[in-house]
């Protein structure tokens, strides 16, 4: 059944791949692609990947739909010029494709536990997380404890795309640099729209706070600070969206989100500094406490938060950033 | 289920190949980075498929002992989610400035305006 469920998904998947390329409409493109990713985090969870699936589903579907739309509205919804040289480019992709489909007839069998990747460290993490760290979920684990460099690099790439969006969006266009700066529509938001309204308001709270459910309980369930600060940009996007960017700016104004961008990267930091100042190496959360396991909790829970609030900042940022500015 | 596995793996290379049929092929800015957002998921897709063990669950440890699929590259592709919609952030800001400063996001028309 779930073999039949998984072979559905990939075909819609494919489907909706090829409608998304085909279309002219970008519009419609966008809503698809929103389509496609939750159709990609069903499939993730069918491959046992909980908490990978929480995060396709709320950055792909959720924030990513909405920042190209807000792009859309600023660059215009047509493809206006037609496809160049479609047979050269058909050819130079099927090539490839061919090629790829054949060399994984060689690829080890599709859920084989004595695949390469299955001998490497993967069941070390797993054997060790309850013995070093004590918390039920593996993903966190790795991505708080055993690989924390990598999380503070993903994170200082995410906190500098962010700063990179901020600088390009917050320059005057050349061709009005003498006009008076006026904000696109600041006021209205969907107001005057009842079905929105109500239903909005109903669930902005509820999204808010299983967005710091998915925070603080990161350790146990699915969740963490990507997913979190995915869900809690979401509910305040959707806020923004109802009312009117103002009032969203005066519940978060922008001064508080360059604190969160570059407060949460700093927190993750000094989380590993201070592991240093206390004797360890850096991000070495086992001197944090007297028992290093209580340490290695307590780090994790630290850097999820910093997680979280740069992931939460970059994305309000990003949005407020598209949304503030006028058409040409 | 073999079948099913081959399939997994075809379905990666017929995304990555549309992903990026659309990123070589298509003159609009916004459809290129919608292309390569689509390039992306297909890698995403391909590491997770690796990492599944047969009859296993997530890897969140339960009270009975149970065969847990791979958390490596659950982690590596989650935080690749999140690097991926700040980079397509970036790349969409880009192309927004390039509307303000050209007037279009047609590749055609932006070339044609450079030429002069």
């Amino acid at each position: 059944m779930i073999v039949l469920f998984g072979i559905f998904l990939l075909t819609l998947l494919v489907i909706t791949a090829l409608a998304i390329v085909r279309n002219d409409s970008l519009y419609a493109a966008v809503i698809l692609n929103g389509i496609f990713s939750l159709l990609m985090a069903a499939s993730f969870f069918l491959l046992d990947a909980a908490d990978v699936a929480l995060t396709e589903a709320a950055i792909g579907a959720g924030i990513s739909t909405v920042l190209f739309l807000g792009a859309l509205a600023l660059t215009g919804e047509l493809e206006k010029s037609p496809t160049k040289h479609r047979l050269l480019g058909t050819a130079v992709v099927a090539i490839p494709t061919l090629l790829i489909i054949f060399a994984f007839f060689d690829i080890p069998q599709f859920g084989a536990s004595d695949a390469p990747v299955h001998q490497h460290v993967g069941p070390w993490y797993i054997e060790k997380t309850p013995e070093f760290i004590d918390i039920p979920n593996a993903v966190t684990a790795v991505l708080g404890s055993f690989r924390g460099y990598d999380t503070l690099g993903e994170v200082f790439v995410v906190f500098t795309a962010g700063i990179g969006v901020l600088f390009l969006l917050s320059a005057r266009p050349l061709a009005r640099r003498n006009e008076p700066f006026v904000a696109r529509d600041p006021h209205k938001g969907l107001r005057h729209y009842l079905v929105p309204r109500v239903v909005g308001r109903f669930l902005i709270p509820f999204i808010f706070l299983f967005g710091l459910y998915v925070q603080f309980h990161g350790e146990y369930g699915p969740g963490g600070g990507f997913q979190a600060g995915a869900i809690v940009a979401a509910s305040l996007i959707l806020y923004s969206l109802l009312e009117g960017e103002r009032r969203c700016l005066v519940v978060i104004p922008s001064g508080a989100l360059r604190w969160l961008v570059a407060g949460g990267a700093l927190l993750y930091g000094g989380v590993g500094v201070v592991g240093m100042l206390l004797g360890g190496n850096f991000l070495d959360y086992n001197v944090l406490a007297s028992d290093p396991v209580k340490g290695q909790q307590m780090g994790i829970i630290l850097i999820e938060l910093g997680v979280g609030l740069t992931v939460t900042g970059v994305l309000l940022s990003v949005y407020h950033a598209f949304a503030g500015r006028g058409k040409l | 289920m073999n079948v099913l596995g081959l399939f997994y793996y075809w379905v990666f290379a017929v995304l990555l190949m549309v992903g990026f049929y659309a990123v070589i092929a298509k003159p609009n800015y916004v459809k290129k980075l919608i292309g390569l957002s689509i390039f992306q998921a297909a890698v995403f897709l391909l590491y997770i498929t690796m990492g599944k063990i047969e009859d296993g669950t997530a890897p969140i440890f339960q009270a009975a002992e149970n065969v847990y699929s791979n958390p490596l590259p659950q982690v590596l592709i989650l935080t690749a989610i999140v690097v991926g919609i700040s980079t397509t952030a970036l790349g969409l800001g880009i192309v927004v400035r390039i509307r303000e400063e050209y007037g279009s996001i047609e590749e055609t028309d932006i070339k044609e305006r450079d030429r002069k």
